[in-house]
């Protein structure tokens, strides 16, 4: 029982998934729905899990599992990811079928939007196709409220044979209800799927093949089963034989049986074109004459507010400014709120490491050791956590604000056309948003790109976002060697638009490089494409803030520090031990300096990169911690003595810039690596993606540092 | 007023009926899932700002469709 890599097929996004059942009388319910109707709120609701959700079609794209027990019974609840229907166009499409259909699991919740519930029924339909064993989740059940919706929940219910629970999916007691019908529906044991008419040769073609199938497959319904092997589906038959362990079409009876129901179709001169038209519009008619007359609402009312707001929003002549203006306010308000905690945690942080050192000389203990954990490793870790935490605290709740309103589908909207031009999808702008959070989970989100060249591209260029590892050092730089023109509280802004522009200018590089790939590597036309535009949703402000501080941020920083001890360690090593009267570092440095200085940087630089490769966050911290250890000693209290520190050490705007430049167009971070290698299964595109950006960063930071020398000696 | 057009030609804030479509492959069944099957009730809504993709109202759901495919919908 459950999902095994024999059940999910070959290509199968998540193979590898298996049911963690507690006790053998566990019951594993799948969670499906259309993209973005809550269902990741829901799943989280009951496991009491943290699902990442947001406001935008794809957020889950694997299964997750977690754990609820309800009543007497414990359930495995099996997070799915959004489809539209259950035909299988997309890997996400084809993991959500492929579990709902071989998975076995003992209940399927499917989630519905209750604004825009005749869609949403689509999948419901196909879903009682399978299985009689559902429950109907009718979710933002407030925002169909909020729009005066009538929706008649126990009209539907009857129609369908099935519950229909209306949901609050933050409201825990709406949820209990839900569970309650789940409960309801294991004590029933009739199995007979709800059956949607089709046209007559339809039918008659199923009267042919059906009784055949019935008495061969006994674990899959034979309606179901024989409307499928008429509509052809490649990959749902590689997965059944999967299943079944055996290959259904090399049975002759099937084989015959099939041929006539063929026969059938095509006396009717019914094509597989036609035939496949003619069940999306039984199942968009069922749907249709379901809500007819079980949903109410005023149309214009409905739709009003949120035209509105999408006209200023996605706007010819607004548009592109809020865009701009959204970004800069986010950079300018994380830029002014972290200042001052930064300063604080750096004075506690330094406080004890001086606390720390008196301990060591306390104890006794050898110089090499304090050196090593009080100067190496704890000092790193310091500088980490309070250079990288106040900006990350400040920017995850402002950006999962973003995403929960809906934003950022409207962001792919405004510049979809010129990932046209690039011949791209709208979507990479999505997966580009994520890669500000962390490129890693920017490279998953790519899976929400249909078409595998224009997803492989999104992959590729991913990394020019900076992503949250990055900022703090950008930030940094640019308040040290920046900042000086504007004084006061115009400094800030001042920062907000130059980091602002350097992002811009990521964006920018990510528009060429995938034009060039689409042109080289990667030859090929735009695909098709369709966006929705999610409805505005009120985002819940305190949830937003507790969620991505504990979700994201602590996360993100715990690998920071992670990563961050031991390379404290090395640098420090590495600075302290000496080789024919030179540290092992200067020796490093020296070796790499000459490269370097022709890319505006210097070898230290070019060492804080290549160590930083496990997380980019530590790369500022070395740096810092190599001039220190090779320099006079001395305590940073501030940036203006790190800046003091850096120019000693030969730093110029043009160092600056250089680093800045580097840090944005340059190798992946180690995670991000193996993020690429898991998602593409090829070292080729691992590679790329690798030699892509730093290429461009060299030949960058190259051409800018010889043309800024130039023009001031 | 019955003539066939495509849904690329629908003025913002003109409504459509679904004639035919005129896609294939896996557009074909996208656009067919989102419910836009022939007699279907399409609303265009607006503009991206660079004037392509356009935002259409298909059964409740705010759909964003490029020149490319929305040009393969007729409509009447």
């Amino acid at each position: 029982m459950g999902l095994t890599k024999e059940s999910t097929g070959k290509n199968a996004v998540d193979s590898m998934l298996q049911i963690k059942k507690m006790t053998p009388d566990d019951k594993v319910i799948a969670i499906a729905g259309n993209p973005n109707v809550g269902k990741s709120t829901v799943f989280n609701g009951l496991t009491g899990l943290n699902q990442h959700t947001g406001n935008w079609p794809g957020k889950t794209v694997t299964n997750a599992q977690g754990y609820c027990r309800y009543g007497n019974s414990g359930y495995v609840l099996v997070d799915i990811p959004g489809t539209y229907s259950l035909m299988a166009h997309s890997s996400e499409e084809e993991v959500a079928r492929n579990f709902i259909c071989f998975g076995e699991p003992d209940a399927v919740i499917v989630v519905c939007d209750a604004t825009c519930l005749e869609r949403n029924l689509n999948l419901v339909l196909q879903t009682l196709e399978i299985t009689r064993k559902v429950v109907v989740c009718v979710n933002l059940m407030d925002e169909a409220k909020r729009k005066h919706m009538q929706i008649d929940l126990d009209a539907i219910s009857r129609k369908l044979g099935v519950p229909v629970t209306g949901t609050v999916a933050r409201r825990k007691k709406s949820l209990d209800k839900l569970m309650q019908s789940v409960e309801n529906l294991m004590k029933l044991d009739k199995d007979t799927p709800f059956k949607i008419e089709y046209i007559k040769p339809i039918e008659d073609a199923v009267a042919q093949l059906e009784p055949i199938i019935k008495s061969k497959v006994k674990k899959i319904d034979s309606r179901w089963l024989s409307l499928k092997l008429l509509d052809y589906d490649e990959s749902l038959i590689t997965a059944l034989n999967d299943y079944l362990g055996y290959d259904l079409l090399a049975d002759s009876h099937i084989r015959e049986g099939l041929a006539k129901a063929k026969q059938v179709l095509s006396d009717n001169g019914i094509t597989s074109d036609i035939l496949r038209d003619k069940i999306v519009a039984g199942l968009v008619l069922t749907a249709e004459s379901i809500c007819s007359d079980t949903v109410h609402f005023d149309k214009r009312d409905y739709y009003a507010r949120d035209r509105k707001i999408d006209k200023i929003l996605t706007g010819k002549w607004t548009g592109f400014p809020i865009m701009v203006a959204l970004l800069m306010g986010v950079l300018w308000l994380t830029i002014t709120g972290a200042n001052y905690p930064s300063a604080m945690l750096s004075d506690a942080l330094f406080w004890i490491e001086d606390r720390l050192t008196d301990a060591f000389h306390w104890l006794g203990a050898p110089d090499w050791l304090h050196g090593m954990l009080v100067l190496g490793v704890y000092r790193v870790l310091a500088w980490v956590v309070s250079v990288m935490l106040p900006p990350m605290a400040i920017f995850f709740p402002l950006f999962t604000l973003l995403e929960d309103l809906g934003y950022l589908p409207r962001v792919a909207f405004n510049l979809d056309k010129y990932f046209k031009k690039c011949r791209a999808c709208g979507k990479q702008a999505l997966t580009m948003c994520m890669g500000f959070g962390c490129n890693a989970a920017g490279i998953i989100g790519c899976r929400i790109i249909d078409s595998p060249r224009e997803r492989l591209i999104a992959i590729i260029t991913n990394n020019f976002v900076p992503c949250n590892g990055r900022f703090p050092t950008l930030i940094a730089i640019l308040t040290m060697f920046f900042a000086g023109a504007a004084a006061g509280p115009l400094e800030s802004v001042y920062l907000a638009v130059l980091l602002t522009g350097v992002i811009v200018m990521g964006i920018f590089a990510t528009f060429i490089v995938s034009r060039f790939l689409s042109g080289t590597v990667l030859k090929g036309v735009p695909s098709s494409f369709t966006l929705e535009l999610p409805p505005f949703r009120k985002p819940q402000i305190g949830k937003v803030v507790v969620r991505s501080i504990f979700d994201r941020t602590l996360f993100v920083l715990g690998r920071a520090v992670a990563v961050a001890a031991p390379a404290g360690l090395v640098i420090w090593t590495m600075a302290n031990l000496r080789i024919n009267d030179l540290t092992l570092l200067a020796h490093c440095s020296r070796f790499l300096d000459p490269f370097a200085k022709l890319l505006g940087m210097d070898g230290v630089i070019l060492i804080a990169f290549i160590l930083g490769l496990p997380a980019n966050e530590i790369a500022f911290p070395i740096i810092i911690m190599a001039y220190m250890s090779s320099g006079s000693l001395m305590e940073l209290d501030n940036l203006w003595d790190l800046k003091q520190l850096l120019v000693e050490n030969g730093w110029t705007w043009i160092t600056a810039v250089s680093t800045m430049l580097f840090s944005l167009l340059h190798w992946p971070c180690s995670t991000t690596c193996l993020t690429i290698k898991k998602e593409t299964q090829s070292l080729k595109w691992t590679a790329i993606s690798v030699i892509v950006p730093t290429v461009i960063g060299i030949i960058v930071c190259f051409i800018f540092s010889g043309i800024a020398r130039l023009l001031t000696s | 007023m019955n003539s066939i057009i495509s849904l690329k030609d629908l003025k913002q804030g003109q409504r459509a009926r679904v004639k035919s479509l005129l896609s294939t492959g896996s557009i074909r069944r996208r656009l067919q899932d989102l419910g836009l099957i022939e007699g279907t009730e399409v609303e265009c809504l607006q503009k991206s700002p660079a004037g392509d993709p356009v935002a259409y109202l298909i059964r409740g759901a705010v759909i964003a469709l490029r020149s490319e495919d929305s040009s393969n919908v007729l409509v009447n």
